[in-house]
Order: C-alpha cells, then sequence, then structure tokens
C-alpha cells in the first residue's frame, strides 16, 4: 500500500504540534531575561534560582516519597488484582470487583478527589487517620488510583501468557508458589516496571487529587507549579520543565536502547 | 494421606487464597466504594455553615428515634439554573470538539506509522508518547507563552505582516479546545495505531486487484475495521476532557465556566460541599455511565 502524501504530511504536522511547546519551554530556560517572546541571550540564571528555590524543592522531594510509596504500593496490590481476575475461579463478588477495579481509568480526576476528601474527613473524624493535608492522605489517595492502572498493565499481560508454561512446571513437579516465582514473576516484569513508572508519573503528576486531600502541610510540586502559573509565565518555571523533558527522555531513550538490544540479542541467537 | 490432613490443608490454602483476594479487595471497598457513595450522602445532605459545611442526613432526635433528612434541592437548582446548564453543555461542547478534532489528526498520524517500516514504529510510538511522560501542567503552561497577545504566534505573525494586530488565541474557546486536543492526542493515536496495525493488509491489495479505488477501499475496509480502534480512542479523550479543570482554568477566560471547574469553585470558594457533590452525580450519570456503557456495549459486539 502507498502512503500518500497526505498522511505523511499529517503525520509531521502531528510531531510539529506535540514538540513545538516542549521545544519553546526549553529555548526560553536559558533566555537571559524574563522575556518569553524574544531571544536577548544565553544565559544559565534561571536554573541557578530553580536550585536555591527552597519551595520547590521541598515540594519536589515531597512528590518523589509519594510517588515512591504508592507507586510500589499500587504495583503489589494491582498485581494481586489482575490475578484475581484471570487466575482465579469465578467466586461471589467477582464481577463487582472488576467493575470496582476499573473505575478509576474512567472516573474525572475531580470526582476522585472530592471523594478522597470526604473519605479522608470522616476517617479523621472517627478513627484519626489519615488526616487531611498529610503525605498519608495523598500516598493512600494515589495508590488507589494507580491500583487500576497496574491491574489493566499486568491483566493484558497475563492474558497473553502461555498457560502451558505454567502447566508443565507443575506437571514435573513444581509448588505453585514456585512456580509463580521461577515463571510467572520474570515473564511479568516487563508489566510490573512500566506499572510501576506509570504509577510513579501519574502521582509526581496529579495536581487535582492532592490539591483536595493535600494541604499546607503536604505540598507536593503540581500544587506549587499551579499556584506560581496562575499569576503567568516564569522562566524558572520553563528550567524546571526542561529538566523533567530532559529527564524524561533520557529514561525512555534508555528502555528504547535496552529493548532494541536485548530484541537483536534474540534474533541473533534464534537460528 | 490421613483424610482430616488433607482437609486441613485444602481449609488452610482456600483461608490463603480468600485472603489474597481480601486484601486489594478491602482496600477498593473503604478507598474506592466509600467515596463514591460519600459523594451522594453529601449531595443529598443540606449545606450548613460550620465544619463539615454539611448537616448529616441522619441525626439522633433522642436515644430512640433516627430521624433522616434527604434533601434533594441541589438537583432542582442543577437542572433549573442557567449557570449550570451553560456548565453542561460547555462540557459537551468542548470535549466533543476535542475528540473530534483528536480523531482528524491521530487517525492519519496512526495510519502512517501502522504502515511504515516494522523496525521503525517503536521509535515513533516512543515519540507520540513522550509528552505526555513529562509533566501534564506544564505542557498546559507552555501554551501561555505560545497564544498569550504577546506571544510567540502573534508576534510570529505580525511580524511576517500577516496579521496587523494581535490574534485573541488565548482565553477563549479555541485555546481550551488546542489545549485538550493537544494533551489527549496521544490517547487517540495509541488504540487507533492498535487497531490499525493488527488487521490484514492483503485484505486492501485484493480490494486493489479487484479495481476498487483507495478511497472506496479506505472507507468500506480501512474503516469499519479500525472502528474499534476509534471507539477506544474516543471514549479515552472525551471522558477526562468532559471532567477537565486545569486546561479551562489555565486556558480558557471567562468564557471556561465547565463542569470540572463548577465542581472545584463550589468546593474550594464557596465551600459548599453538597452542591460539589451535586454537580459530581450529574457529571458522572449522564457523561461518564453513558459513554462507559457505549463502549462495553461496542467492545461485547465486535467481541462476538
Amino acid at each position: 500500500m502507498k502512503k500518500s502524501r497526505l498522511t505523511l504530511s499529517s503525520l509531521i504536522l502531528g510531531y510539529v504540534f506535540l514538540y513545538t511547546p516542549l521545544l519553546y519551554l526549553i529555548v526560553f530556560s536559558f533566555n537571559s531575561t524574563k522575556q518569553v517572546v524574544f531571544w536577548t541571550g544565553f544565559s544559565l540564571k534561571w536554573y541557578g534560582k530553580l536550585f536555591t528555590n527552597s519551595e520547590i524543592l521541598k515540594a519536589t522531594l515531597t512528590s518523589i516519597e509519594i510517588a515512591m510509596i504508592s507507586a510500589t504500593a499500587a504495583t503489589i496490590l494491582g498485581t494481586i488484582s489482575a490475578l484475581i481476575i484471570v487466575k482465579f475461579s469465578k467466586f461471589k463478588g467477582k464481577g463487582f470487583f472488576e467493575i470496582l477495579v476499573s473505575i478509576p481509568l474512567v472516573m474525572p480526576e475531580i470526582i476522585m478527589g472530592l471523594g478522597f476528601l470526604l473519605l479522608f474527613f470522616n476517617l479523621e473524624a472517627w478513627i484519626g487517620w489519615p488526616r487531611v493535608g498529610t503525605k498519608s492522605a495523598i500516598t493512600l489517595a494515589h495508590t488507589t488510583v494507580a491500583i487500576s492502572y497496574v491491574c489493566a498493565i499486568v491483566y493484558a499481560q497475563l492474558i497473553n501468557f502461555d498457560k502451558s508454561l505454567m502447566e508443565a512446571a507443575t506437571d514435573l513437579g513444581a509448588r505453585p508458589l514456585k512456580a509463580f516465582v521461577q515463571i510467572m514473576l520474570p515473564l511479568l516484569t516487563p508489566a510490573l516496571v512500566s506499572g510501576w513508572f506509570l504509577s510513579f508519573v501519574l502521582s509526581m503528576d496529579d495536581l487535582i487529587i492532592a490539591s483536595f486531600v493535600g494541604g499546607p502541610g503536604a505540598t507536593t510540586l503540581p500544587m506549587v507549579i499551579y499556584s506560581s502559573v496562575k499569576y503567568g509565565i516564569s522562566p524558572q518555571i520553563n528550567a524546571l520543565a526542561t529538566l523533567i523533558i530532559a529527564l524524561v527522555a533520557f529514561a525512555l531513550g534508555l528502555g528504547y536502547f535496552l529493548h532494541t538490544r536485548q530484541k537483536k540479542a534474540l534474533e541473533v541467537t534464534e537460528p | 494421606m490421613n483424610k482430616s490432613l488433607s482437609k486441613f490443608i485444602s481449609m488452610v490454602q482456600n483461608t490463603k487464597k480468600s485472603g489474597l483476594i481480601g486484601i486489594p479487595y478491602v482496600w477498593l471497598i473503604i478507598f474506592l466504594l466509600f467515596p463514591l457513595l460519600l459523594i451522594f450522602k453529601v449531595s443529598i445532605s443540606e449545606s450548613i455553615l460550620g465544619i463539615p459545611p454539611y448537616k448529616d442526613i441522619a441525626t439522633w432526635v433522642d436515644s430512640a428515634t433516627l430521624k433522616l433528612h434527604f434533601e434533594f434541592e441541589n438537583y432542582f437548582i442543577v437542572l433549573q439554573d442557567k449557570l449550570y446548564r451553560f456548565a453542561f453543555f460547555q462540557s459537551l461542547k468542548y470535549a466533543g470538539l476535542a475528540t473530534l478534532f483528536c480523531v482528524l489528526l491521530g487517525y492519519p498520524v496512526a495510519y502512517y506509522i501502522s504502515r511504515t517500516r516494522e523496525s521503525l514504529q517503536p521509535l515513533l510510538l516512543l515519540l507520540i508518547l513522550l509528552p505526555f511522560w513529562t509533566s501534564f501542567l506544564l505542557r498546559v503552561y507552555a501554551w501561555i507563552g505560545l497564544l498569550s497577545k504577546k506571544g510567540l504566534i502573534n508576534q510570529f505573525l505580525l511580524s511576517l505582516k500577516i496579521i496587523s494586530a494581535p490574534l485573541p488565541l488565548l482565553g477563549n474557546g479555541f485555546s481550551i479546545t488546542l489545549g485538550m486536543v493537544y494533551c489527549y492526542l496521544p490517547f487517540m493515536i495509541l488504540p487507533l495505531y492498535t487497531s490499525l496495525s493488527r488487521f490484514d493488509v492483503s485484505l486492501l491489495e485484493a480490494a486493489a486487484d479487484l479495481g476498487c479505488p483507495p478511497w472506496k477501499s479506505f472507507l468500506k475496509i480501512t474503516l469499519p475495521l479500525s472502528l474499534q480502534g476509534v471507539v477506544a480512542g474516543c471514549t479515552l479523550v472525551f471522558i477526562p476532557c468532559v471532567g477537565e479543570f486545569v486546561i479551562p482554568e489555565i486556558l480558557g477566560g471567562s468564557e471556561s465556566f465547565v463542569l470540572g471547574k463548577a465542581i472545584w469553585t463550589e468546593f474550594f470558594n464557596n465551600r459548599d460541599w453538597p452542591m460539589a457533590s451535586t454537580i459530581a452525580i450529574f457529571l458522572t450519570v449522564f457523561m461518564v455511565l453513558p459513554i462507559t456503557i457505549i463502549k462495553r456495549v461496542h467492545h461485547e459486539g465486535s467481541a462476538s
């Protein structure tokens, strides 16, 4: 099938559209004045200011802490959820469980945020934990949302999974737990890794839910960015954006490199 | 083996199994089901001044009688008030437009990627996804600098003398729609690519051999076979857009009163939790639920 010129030009248009704003952020993070339209000279001063901005640094650490804990918890709980859906025979309430676990995938964040706040507010009144406006409140909320995403990723991997491998292992005398650890877990690793990273990024990126359940005691990076963005353009935020873009590009590039190398190695070993 | 021993072992295994089921199940009931039920409860509670700013629906009159009070007034207000109706249609309009433009731009892109050299496809997809992994907020923020009156696009057009006065690109429906298309385009391209790369190209060759013009084979073969991807992409774009808060807040001006912003304003500015909850119920029942059902029905229909 011949590729028409129309589809090629829309491909280029698509990439230009996706990357122009990012390039714009990067270029003007190196501008020497606060100007956001005209180039006035190269400077790194906004990066210097960014690294001494204690508010942003503190919020970054808070965000990383919340994202690490919630991504890890969600990866464990999400994987168990996917295993329950795929591997377990029907039990009472299985259908309900499947609906429940898919809710965060379709529910707008603003509704999730409102719901979490009402829950934590009531929990605080009943049992005193978790208090609204704390890191634990944000972590619990982020974990809950991320469980659904991990579950979806692991689920997709599990249904493509070759059943005969597990059967062969158990036929040869491996106990179910051993078969799981030695056969299923290595095959699931790519899904677990991408699930963890997706949960991490979703948590780092969330403004809405954190705004509802966070507070002065627990301010995440997006909350700080948002309060500064409301007052217009700031080159410091451009510098921050540039660092985030560089980090993401590096991580994805590394992943891509490792993936293609592994693929090539497989092609070589296969006759 | 002793019968009672094997019975004991199977019992232990069963408890282990239900324990495994129990952990995520209990978690989701507490942290997911309860919040949603609480939203409903608060939506039918009376709004008061105080902490919390709503009256419990059940109050003990004395130690023996429990008085239940349901307040459905907010539901009537949302249905009748012009402002909320406006917000409802604004949300629908922007989400609809954004979905439409995502299909129009995303379809050819996904089509091209699915037909290009196989070794190149992962890299092209990676480049589509890269912006998504960076900060959502910062990607929206970038458009302020591009679209504002003194922004890059206006200055560029002015310097080329294409326009004589800056165009009002920011703070209106245009910038809201543009921001939504920009942020959610990858969510359209990925499912489209999946369904387009799955189908058999020999079908098109057969059609061409039999004298079918390309546009006709596109309409008769490619489009119907990729419809599932279109539906999946549309739900992935439409649902977050209809409840979107950040994009209308940052890029939209006075016209940006959408449902997401209505919930935010009622909650944070007016401290009217029952009203915020009522709007959330409306958003769920009239926007999220129908779309989810349509997707499910369509999915099951194409699976059978």
